[in-house]
């Protein structure tokens, strides 16, 4: 009944790279957001390398939280606005699918290119080098969670005009789990201690996200397209 | 007979809490040409909506209406960033497509030969209609509906829209659209919303 779905889901996701790769400063941007903020740590609570290092796994999880939250509301806006999502609501193919094509895309240039430059900002605090790679996995696995909670707080607050507040508002809370996990993985990592565990729980969310997010997501645009 | 490709039954439609048209009935058949009537307010692009099946709250009553449907509402539904070409790979009722050749065909048949590789964003309000409107030219959808499609077209565009509107209806398919304008084109069938006003 579908007509050619594997065609279609691919032509998608060709398109929100392409779009998204002509306007680089969309995808440099939260990156340099996010280097931003961490240089503030240490002007705030000092230059000691040894607290620096204690502290680093939970602030780069809460920084990464916050840039992940400042660009997940930007999520469905351009198709809300050009009018992409009523063709895409229109479909034959399924809306949950289509808009996951879209989540997956916007994480991999914003939460995998986060978790690709993570180990400079780790540098900059002071963190050992050891419990990299984890802060690099735990961070890729992490924001594909909070992208996924991200796309459906956005796939209700895209027809407002400034949903901004309200998509924190929604999404903070779903993400403590995912702060939770992540800052203990990378912790662990960092005492020398094994953090496959912490890791575990973090792809058991990402997998569970990826199944039940899409139906929430097109049910929360189908809404969003009413008004 | 022709085949019903949209029925409406005494349909309601609210919008919030506002009851905007009561009693809506109509058929469009195979064939048929409808031109949707009213004034600012009364509900088109509403009723519009609910026939594509974009809105479902505030309709109440019986639509029948074929899944071989395409939608041009007042939004383009085109990507910025993307050139035309591009852009007409794909639309809401049909497939992907690869033939460049067809998707040109159906640029320079909206006047915009030599735009294929053009971003859209560096068009005119007009020129980014007729992309647009270029995809009634690759769609296979029998029924069209067309939320004021004559918008920002100058006065050829008009005139070529009414002939591929009318060659459509001739070749089997139906056309509802909305306009404020009166058309030149023959056998046009009236829906004036007025007449339902809640």
């Amino acid at each position: 009944m579908l007509p050619e779905l594997g065609t279609f889901l691919r032509f998608q996701a060709q398109r929100h790279l392409q779009a998204a790769l002509r306007r680089p400063g969309d995808i440099v941007g939260p990156l340099i957001f996010f280097l931003m903020v961490v240089t503030l740590f240490p002007l705030g609570l000092g230059p000691d390398p040894a607290v620096l290092a204690a502290l680093s796994p939970g602030i780069l999880w809460v920084v990464a939280l916050l840039s992940s939250l400042v660009v997940s509301g930007r999520l469905f806006q351009s198709d809300y606005e050009d009018g992409t999502l009523e063709q895409l609501a229109l479909s034959p193919h399924p809306l949950a699918l289509s808009a996951m094509v879209e989540v997956f895309c916007h994480w991999l240039l914003s939460g995998m290119s986060l978790a690709l430059v993570s180990p400079v900002f780790a540098g900059l605090l002071n963190m050992p080098t050891q419990a990299m790679p984890v802060l690099m996995s735990s961070l890729a696995l992490g924001t594909l969670c909070l992208s996924l909670i991200g796309a459906v707080a956005a796939s209700l607050t895209v027809a407002l005009r400034r949903g901004g507040v309200l998509l924190s508002l929604l999404s903070i809370p779903l993400t403590v789990p995912v702060l939770i996990f992540g800052t203990a993985a990378v912790r662990e990592a960092a005492l020398g201690y094994d953090p496959t565990s912490w890791l575990a729980l973090l792809g058991a969310l990402a997998a569970g996200g990826c199944v039940l997010a899409p139906f929430a997501i097109a049910a929360g645009l189908r809404i969003s397209l009413e008004a | 007979m022709p085949a019903d490709l949209l029925k409406l039954e005494s349909v309601d439609l609210d919008r919030g809490v506002r009851r905007l048209l009561s009693g809506v009935s109509f058929v469009v058949r195979e064939g048929d040409c409808w031109q949707m009537l009213g004034s600012n307010g009364s509900g088109k692009t509403s009723l519009m909506r609910a026939i594509a099946g974009l809105t479902r709250l505030g309709l109440q009553g019986d639509r029948v209406c074929t899944e071989s449907v395409i939608y041009q509402g007042h939004l383009p539904g085109l990507k910025s960033l993307l050139s035309c070409r591009e852009n007409l790979r794909w639309h809401g009722s049909g497939r992907v497509t690869d033939d460049f050749q067809k998707i040109d065909v159906a640029l320079a048949r909206v006047g915009l030969q030599g735009y294929e590789e053009t971003e859209i964003c560096q068009l005119s309000a007009g020129q980014q209609r007729r992309v647009g409107l270029a995809r009634l030219w690759l769609s296979e959808a029998q029924l069209w509906l067309l939320d004021e499609p004559f918008t920002a077209i100058d006065v050829d565009g008009t005139a070529m829209l009414e002939a591929q509107i009318q060659r459509h209806c001739e070749a089997g398919g139906a056309v509802v659209f909305t306009s404020h304008q009166p058309t030149r084109m023959a056998a046009l069938k009236m829906l004036d919303l007025n007449q339902y006003a809640a």
